[in-house]
């Protein structure tokens, strides 16, 4: 009997499969976004706002990952924006492989709507995957996407950060969605960003409401500047 | 589930490993597992158990676990202390100034291979 030291995080042939997925994208001009939040917490709402609002500037995709249905594929392809359910096969969260294959496959559905294969994803600005509604698992899998997007409602307390520090520090930008309901709910605002910029002091935090617009147009605007700056 | 996901990293890194010795079989492998790591160590064995009969190198592989005890590091007063029975707040000043210094790991840490492979490969 031999002994082989290893030493390598059980995450390194994924982080491996993160780095190449994330230049080839790079190369391409498209940028990522991995939506992380728990179920319910507005992440096709947003997204159906953020369509609506820039689709007749960018080309943008949608990657559903929900373990069933496709509900909300529906209803981001009725905004105009390409969607594709991915499958997760039960699994709680999306490594880079499973986003590599969804974004094939939503290459093969364009193909099939009379775009080129090979410039189906090649084309897009935006891709936003909508990761699987969980606040841990996925903070631990690298999806190869260029920028992490949390997603926090009020109606889950300011609390939050305290219960899944890792989701908080590996997030670039937080967004706080249904501040509409701010006044209905015991959330105060400045010590969940307190809390937060403590896991993360580089984390940027937008506070907005998809449903009255307050606060989307500051959002957007660093969706355009990230694009911007990745094609740069 | 998220030991399964975990599973098949697992597997995938200790065939290339394999595949980069040249090695037929791994006997034992043994995985450096933090106390906060979200990964649950009789679910990581069953889910081993099921995993390894996919692979012909690794069907007879016994996955090991070596807990690492989780400690925080409070930033205001020096202290380390015990993670899971204080979490966020020290225990010795009250501090919230706190932060995990181990125990979030999850490594592979080593694996064990039949002597024969050895004669092969030198």
């Amino acid at each position: 009997m031999r002994v082989i030291e290893l030493n390598k995080t059980v995450t390194e042939s994924n982080d491996r499969d993160a780095d190449a997925l994330r230049d080839r994208l790079k190369e391409q001009g498209t940028l990522l976004f991995n939506l992380m939040s728990s179920p319910g917490s507005g992440k096709t709402t947003l997204l159906s706002r953020v369509i609506t609002d820039m689709k007749d500037r960018f080309k943008i995709g949608v990657m559903e990952a929900d373990i069933a249905s496709d509900v909300d594929a529906l209803r981001i392809e009725s905004l105009g924006a390409r969607a594709i359910q991915a499958h997760t096969d039960g699994m709680c969260h999306m490594d880079a492989g499973m986003t590599e294959r969804a974004l094939k496959a939503m290459n093969e559905a364009s193909a099939g709507a009379g775009v080129a294969e090979e410039a189906a994803s090649a084309d897009l600005d935006l891709v936003f995957l909508e990761n699987v509604g969980n606040l841990i698992c996925p903070a631990e899998f690298d999806t190869g996407a260029g920028k992490n997007i949390m997603i926090l409602s009020i109606p889950e307390g300011d609390d939050k950060p305290l219960k899944y520090p890792l989701m908080f520090r590996k997030s670039d930008v937080l967004i706080i969605t249904k501040m509409d309901t701010l006044e209905f709910f015991d959330f105060d605002l400045e010590v969940c960003k307190e809390r937060v910029l403590r896991l993360n002091p580089d984390i940027k935090i937008f506070p907005v409401s998809a449903k009255t617009g307050e606060g989307m147009e500051a959002f957007e605007n660093w969706i355009s500047e990230s694009l911007a700056d990745w094609k740069a | 589930m998220h030991e399964l996901g975990v599973v098949f990293q697992i597997k995938k890194n200790l065939e290339e490993v394999a595949a980069d010795n040249n090695l037929k079989a791994i006997d034992k492998v043994t995985i450096s597992l933090g106390e906060v790591s979200t990964v649950i160590p009789e679910y990581l064995t069953d889910c081993w158990k099921w995993a390894r009969k996919k692979s012909e190198i690794l069907v007879n592989t016994e996955l090991v676990i070596e807990r690492i005890p989780a400690i925080t590091h409070c930033d205001d007063c020096g202290e380390n202390y015990e993670t899971v029975k204080y979490a966020k707040i020290c225990p010795h000043c009250g501090s919230e100034h706190t932060w995990l210094i181990q125990g979030n790991e999850f490594l592979i840490k080593e694996i064990e291979v039949p002597e024969q492979d050895e004669t092969m490969v030198g």
